[in-house]
């Protein structure tokens, strides 16, 4: 057996089985997200939400997905064919090929690489694509209005995203995700770095079009933004990609501030639960925070927005750069260094 | 035999990317075949052991610049075929100015030798344990750190000019002040004033509340919290 | 508000932080809303629904086809014909109320002299085609037999205030 997955086509077998058995979780994962959702924002607001389709409306993603599926794409006329049926499949593909460099637990990563943090920030920066391209193909204002939106905004907060992930590397000293893991082992970088997890996660939910940054798909404005045009299969790719993305962004909060798969506490209890429950777990906490924080805030104006971006976390979080590169040269702490 | 393969496609769809760019008749096709170059000169990088490369020229020229060019371009709605007009009439010149460059090109490029130490450094195995971030990090900020430090001037200089250029104070213009907008209480904007009934009253004025720009027009009814105001 | 206390409570995102304890006191209170197929809320006994022709206890109908419906509908949703039956009573032979025109204004109830055309409580009439919802007097009169227990006691419930 051992010697079969070292033949070539054993190697190829054993990755497609790897690609599978992450992606089918995020899947499920990403349709449970949309009835948690409705469920977390309902509650919030006093209602029920979806609970009819199944025991507590658990089948809903389902419901919903062959509901879409059954619809007739529709491709307007005037529109570029070719870019906009592309423009779905890439924001999908985008948000499920990050998860390669996602460990989740000690060794449990399909791809170990050295410049795992940089090829999520690429993949994550990427995701403007899909949107911009969608918003141009449909040959429809809103959609264009929305892409253009979309465009700037993602722009804006990959500054102070980059930022945030550079004071995390400052305290890791390497660029690879398990390292940067690793790395929390006794204290997660939540704590010491906490208004640069604030700082990370707000720039998460505007790098995610979620609420309260939600102007690309504002629906009381542009109708939905980029995504007015598309129907069936094609609308539901931008969907399970925006909450794909979600996840993403979620995993990304847990590996570099809340210690990914380690337990909150190296002592009994807490490590009986092995590591990818754990790593879950934080997920999932994170991805309740984006639903409560949609629950809670109303859509910030596109000046606001860009005010925000601009003038308050850039300077904010180039400042805690230089401070905490100063800190950890000061005291030695600097990693890498012995 | 399988990083040749790659190698090959790579390059054939990067040199592909690269002719359509210049020969598509749509400017957007056109910046979307520049960001396929992009991507292909990246595997090009990683075929090449340089992951750091690879990846930063994603992030930089495909998730920033790029956006921007696809950005512009859409907004500008070139009309290419009024472009292509005086065509014939500027062959001559922009063949002349094409011969020139290919010229020099060639003269630089049949001028070059290779260094002697090249072959040699090539060969060298990659140091133990060092990966190329380290190992790009090392030479940047010891031996190149005054051109890098150089490069980053430019770049700052590029971007104060570019403000510079941009930015006029318009009079006239409302613009929100958050922070004046969160100072505002209760007691500033509201008094509570039992009216006797059947007499009316007149406005009592306002008590003037210390405000050291008070010329200007009072806030818009709509106060918004803005969320990082930190 | 000094500037010091207005820095920190912009830096701890104080007024953030309230806004998101209030949406989380929420989450846990009880829901207000019904679970609507399965519960329902109280209906009036005024409640203008789905139309009904009722018949007296002895299966005769009660319409008389004076038309007074038809002439007070402010939406001329209400379309009749009559001639005399065989007994020589006056019948309608055509009772044709369109429900994609009818506004539930309830005029047609107040007009009828003889309780004969009621607006039911039924408010669950929705169908898939439009033709469905053009009812004639068949259907009305199916309707009155199926609600006629509820009609009667809703309109005993009304008559000390009418």
């Amino acid at each position: 057996m051992q010697s079969f997955f070292a033949t070539p086509f054993g190697t190829l077998v054993f990755t497609v089985g790897a690609i599978l058995v992450i992606m089918v979780p995020v899947l499920i994962g990403v349709a449970y997200l949309t009835y948690a959702e409705r469920k977390v924002l309902a509650a919030m607001q006093l209602r029920r939400g979806p609970n009819i389709v199944g025991p507590f409306g658990l089948f809903q993603p389902f419901a919903d997905a062959i509901k879409l599926m059954m619809k007739e794409t529709i491709v307007p006329t005037g529109s570029n064919r070719v870019l906009f049926l592309m423009a779905p499949m890439l924001t999908f593909a985008l948000a499920l090929i990050a998860w390669a460099v996602i460990p989740f637990g000690e060794g449990l990563v399909l791809a170990d690489i050295n410049v795992g943090v940089l090829y999520l920030f690429a993949i994550s920066s990427l995701g403007v694509y899909g949107i911009i391209i969608a918003g141009w193909a449909s040959n429809s204002k809103y959609a264009f209005l929305g892409a253009l939106r979309s465009a700037a905004q993602m722009v804006s907060y990959e500054v102070s995203i980059g930022f945030v992930i550079i004071t995390v590397l400052l305290c890791v000293g390497s660029l690879n995700l398990s390292e940067v893991v690793m790395a929390q082992q006794g204290l997660w970088f939540a704590i010491p770095l906490f208004p640069m997890f604030v700082v990370f996660f707000i720039s998460a939910l505007a790098e995610t079009n979620r609420a309260p940054f939600d102007l690309p798909e504002g629906e009381s404005e542009i109708v939905a933004g980029f995504f007015v045009e598309y129907s069936s299969m094609s609308f539901a790719l931008f969907f399970l990609g925006e909450y794909a993305n979600m996840i993403l962004m979620s995993a990304m909060t847990t590996i570099l501030f809340l210690g990914g798969w380690l337990p909150p506490f190296d002592i009994a209890p807490f490590t009986w639960l092995p590591g990818p429950i754990w790593f879950v777990l934080k997920i999932c906490l994170c991805l309740f925070v984006f639903l409560w924080v949609r629950a809670t805030f109303p859509r910030y104006r596109y000046d606001q927005l860009m005010r925000l971006g601009w003038k308050v976390f850039l300077p904010f979080s180039l400042l805690w750069v230089v401070l905490t590169a100063a800190v950890l040269m000061a005291f030695g702490w600097l990693p890498g260094q012995a | 035999m399988i990083a040749a393969l790659a190698f090959y496609a790579f390059a054939a769809v990067l040199v592909t990317s690269a002719a359509m760019v210049v020969t598509s008749r749509n400017p957007v096709h056109a910046v979307l075949f520049l960001i396929l170059a992009f991507f292909n000169a990246a595997g090009l990088f990683l075929l090449a052991g340089a992951e750091f490369l690879a990846l930063i020229l994603v992030i930089v020229y495909v998730g920033a610049v790029a956006v921007l060019f696809l950005f512009v371009v859409m907004m500008l709605d070139v009309n290419f075929a009024e472009m292509r007009s005086g065509f014939v009439r500027y062959l001559p010149v922009g063949g002349a100015i094409g011969v020139v460059l290919l010229a020099e090109l060639l003269i630089v490029g049949l001028a070059w030798t290779v260094s002697p130490e090249a072959p040699r450094l090539l060969a060298a195995p990659i140091p133990e344990g060092v990966t190329n971030t380290q190992a790009l990090g090392r030479v940047i900020y010891t031996d190149y750190i005054y051109l890098f430090q150089a490069a980053g001037l430019v770049l700052l200089v590029a971007m104060i000019g570019a403000i510079v250029l941009t930015l006029r104070d318009r009079p006239g213009t409302k613009r929100q002040d958050v922070t004046r907008q969160i100072d505002r209480s209760r007691r500033d904007t509201l008094d509570m004033i039992s009216v006797p009934s059947g007499q009316g009253m007149t406005v009592p004025p306002k008590p003037e509340v210390a405000k050291p720009e008070s010329p200007k027009p009072p806030e818009p009814a709509h106060t918004s919290h803005g969320g990082g105001h930190h | 508000m000094g500037v010091m206390d207005r820095t920190m409570r912009g830096f701890f995102l104080s007024e953030l932080v309230s806004g998101m304890a209030l949406t989380l006191r929420y989450f846990f209170k009880p829901k207000v809303t019904i679970n609507y197929p399965y519960e329902k809320g109280p209906i009036s006994p005024r409640f203008k629904g789905e139309h009904a022709l009722r018949r007296y206890p002895n299966g005769e109908e009660r319409c008389i086809a004076c038309k007074l419906c038809e002439a007070v509908c402010p939406a001329q949703a209400i379309t009749i014909e009559a001639e005399p039956r065989d007994d020589g009573s006056r019948r309608t032979t055509r009772y044709d109320i369109d429900m994609t025109k009818c506004i539930y204004c309830g005029l047609c109830e107040e007009a009828c002299p003889v309780d004969a055309i009621v607006e039911g409580p039924n408010f669950e009439f929705s169908t898939e085609t439009r033709e469905e919802l053009l009812y004639n007097k068949d259907r009305l009169l199916a309707n009155g037999d199926r609600w006629e227990a509820e009609i009667a006691s809703r309109l005993a419930a009304d008559a000390p205030y009418r």
